[in-house]
């Protein structure tokens, strides 16, 4: 035997040794994705046409596309800021080290306390009924659902969308905020620099790959989530995912190429917010060494 | 200084109050089911549900088999990346985080359009068949963080000179792959399997559009028909997470405590 075919049946070992995983991706992950993305540039007919992509602009497409952007940038940058003040918080507001420790057990909880159930916990809070609608009554006399409050709406969704987003903030911002220096905060001191001039000029700049970063996350996180709204809201609330889901259900849309399309815009939005993540993090993570 | 901290109690309490209201809500909303006192009707009722122990016990196989078999593909692939292909290695991360990308949506709507009845693969023809659809399906939505618990744990541990060590004393893969290599994984291969519980209960989407009698469509059902038994449904769904999740960081403790003895 030559050593040539020596070395060619070791790296077909190799190759053997990592190919159920890659069926595995192959047949899961990967077909799966491939025949939505293109079924969205072929007629049922199947000729190519370019149709299904201009489709996605009729109104009720166009407006499922708008609500599901605005309800995942809301509870994005509303998960961002709240959760980068609690990471601030328990990271330099000089907090007894239980609160950190707690706040971190909690957040690694409610971040994967989503979907279906997360829905009723709101409906029982501030839904008609709910706990927090009834005290405001009896207590102050304020009636939540007469200043046009409806926990049904864009707004309603956003505010039970932070419930799992300001976790994940949380979770993901404190090891960047452990990474920032004392001797930076220290050196700015020495050199006269005031709170607001630190934050300003050395913090944020310092910080602002891992919150933008973390923010794309987060909105892709929002933009692909199904199950909370569906709870909520049944299938009065027009977002991409839920019509997708009426879709494959029933096609609605009249045209299943047309929900391959709906399917494709998906992927384009996550993938990209995803791509830019990944991307700030690589750069974020020069100042967690 | 005193003024931060001022500002960070205050921060802390608004976030208590964000968190800690709606289940304060959702468990005294789960008590009022008898009139004009408080009562544990709606979780008797629950748990008297011959559907909840159903679809309970569905969810709990499926996510216990999920677990098995995610194992069984995830460890042997990631010491397989370690010692032979570390050049694949960004090719198989970046398949991994897929399932984060792509919206879970999305990806069974490929599997109704790849397995359904008149396709090369009719997964979805037979009940057993649309159960395997199903569990791969949970496969792929934990690869994420099955793989990054295992990975994490193998970084700890020298892979290639506990090869050799148990060749050299003539082991065959097997006996390598079983009793080398997954004792010296364990805590992620725990960490793995509890987030993936936690997922598996819950999840909705893929049960829903297989028609599989899941826990999560189950929840669904209960939410648009009865007014208390949710309640009480969110509390116990609430309480699967924290065990999956303090049993996680139970775990990972260990592992920071008692780090490689390899």
């Amino acid at each position: 035997m030559s050593t040539a075919s020596l070395i060619d049946r070791r790296k077909v070992v190799d190759w053997l040794g990592i190919a159920p995983f890659m069926i595995f991706a192959i047949m899961f992950l990967l077909l799966p994705t491939l025949y939505l993305v293109t079924g969205a540039f072929f007629n049922p007919q199947g000729e190519f046409t370019l149709k299904n992509i201009a489709d996605l602009t009729h109104p009720t497409i166009l407006s499922a596309y708008w609500v599901s952007i605005k309800v995942s940038v809301a509870s994005s940058l509303g998960g961002a800021v709240i959760g980068f003040f609690l990471a601030w918080a328990v990271v330099l507001g000089g907090l007894p080290r239980w609160i950190r420790s707690g706040l971190l057990t909690f957040s690694g909880v409610a971040s994967n306390f989503a979907g279906v159930p997360l829905a009723f916990a709101f409906i029982a809070t501030l839904g008609r009924t709910g706990l927090v609608t009834v005290l405001l009554r009896d207590w102050f006399g304020f009636n939540l659902y007469s200043t046009g409050f409806n926990l049904l709406s864009f707004f309603g969704l956003t505010i039970t969308y932070m419930f799992f987003q300001i976790p994940l903030m949380v979770l993901i911002l404190t090891p960047a905020l452990d990474g920032m220096k004392k001797e930076w905060r220290e050196a700015s001191e020495i050199l006269g620099a005031s709170t607001w001039q630190y934050w300003r000029l050395v913090g944020l700049p310092i910080l602002w790959p891992s919150l933008m970063g973390t923010t794309l996350l987060l909105f892709a996180n929002a933009f692909g989530a199904i199950a909370t709204a569906y709870a909520l809201t049944g299938s009065s609330l027009n977002i991409v995912p839920i019509l997708l889901y009426a879709q494959i259900r029933g096609d609605v849309l009249h045209n299943p190429n047309l929900g391959y399309a709906l399917a494709l815009g998906m992927i384009v939005i996550t993938g990209l917010s995803n791509v830019v993540y990944l991307w700030l993090r690589s750069r974020a993570e020069r100042w967690q060494k | 200084m005193k003024s931060s901290r001022l500002l960070a109690w205050i921060a802390i309490a608004i976030g208590a109050l964000y968190f800690i209201v709606p289940l304060i809500g959702t468990f005294e909303f789960s008590l009022r089911m008898r009139r004009g006192e408080y009562s544990f009707d709606a979780y008797q009722s629950v748990f008297s549900d011959l559907q909840f122990r159903a679809t309970f016990g569905y969810s709990m196989l499926m996510g216990f088999l999920t677990i098995i078999f995610g194992m069984l593909l995830v460890v042997p692939t990631a010491y397989w990346v370690r010692l032979r292909l570390p050049q694949l290695r960004p090719v198989v991360e970046f398949l991994t985080l897929l399932p984060l990308v792509i919206p879970a949506i999305v990806i069974v709507f490929g599997y109704l359009r790849l397995y359904n009845s008149s396709s090369w693969l009719p997964l979805t023809n037979s009940t057993n068949g649309t159960n395997l659809l199903l569990m791969f399906s949970y496969m792929t939505l934990s690869l994420p963080y099955m793989y990054r618990a295992v990975d994490t744990a193998m970084r700890a541990i020298d892979v290639a000179t506990l090869t050799e060590a148990a060749e050299s004393l003539g082991a065959k893969w097997p006996t390598i792959m079983f009793r080398c290599i997954f004792p010296n994984v364990m805590s992620g291969v725990l960490s793995g399997a509890f987030i993936t519980f936690a997922i598996v209960m819950g999840e909705f989407t893929m049960a829903a559009l297989l028609n599989r009698p899941a826990f999560g469509p189950y929840l669904q059902l209960v939410g648009a028909n009865k007014a208390y038994e949710p309640s009480a449904l969110a509390i116990i769904a609430f309480a699967i997470t924290w065990l999956s999740i303090g049993l996680l960081q139970l775990v990972s403790r260990f592992q920071k405590t008692a780090p490689a003895k390899a």
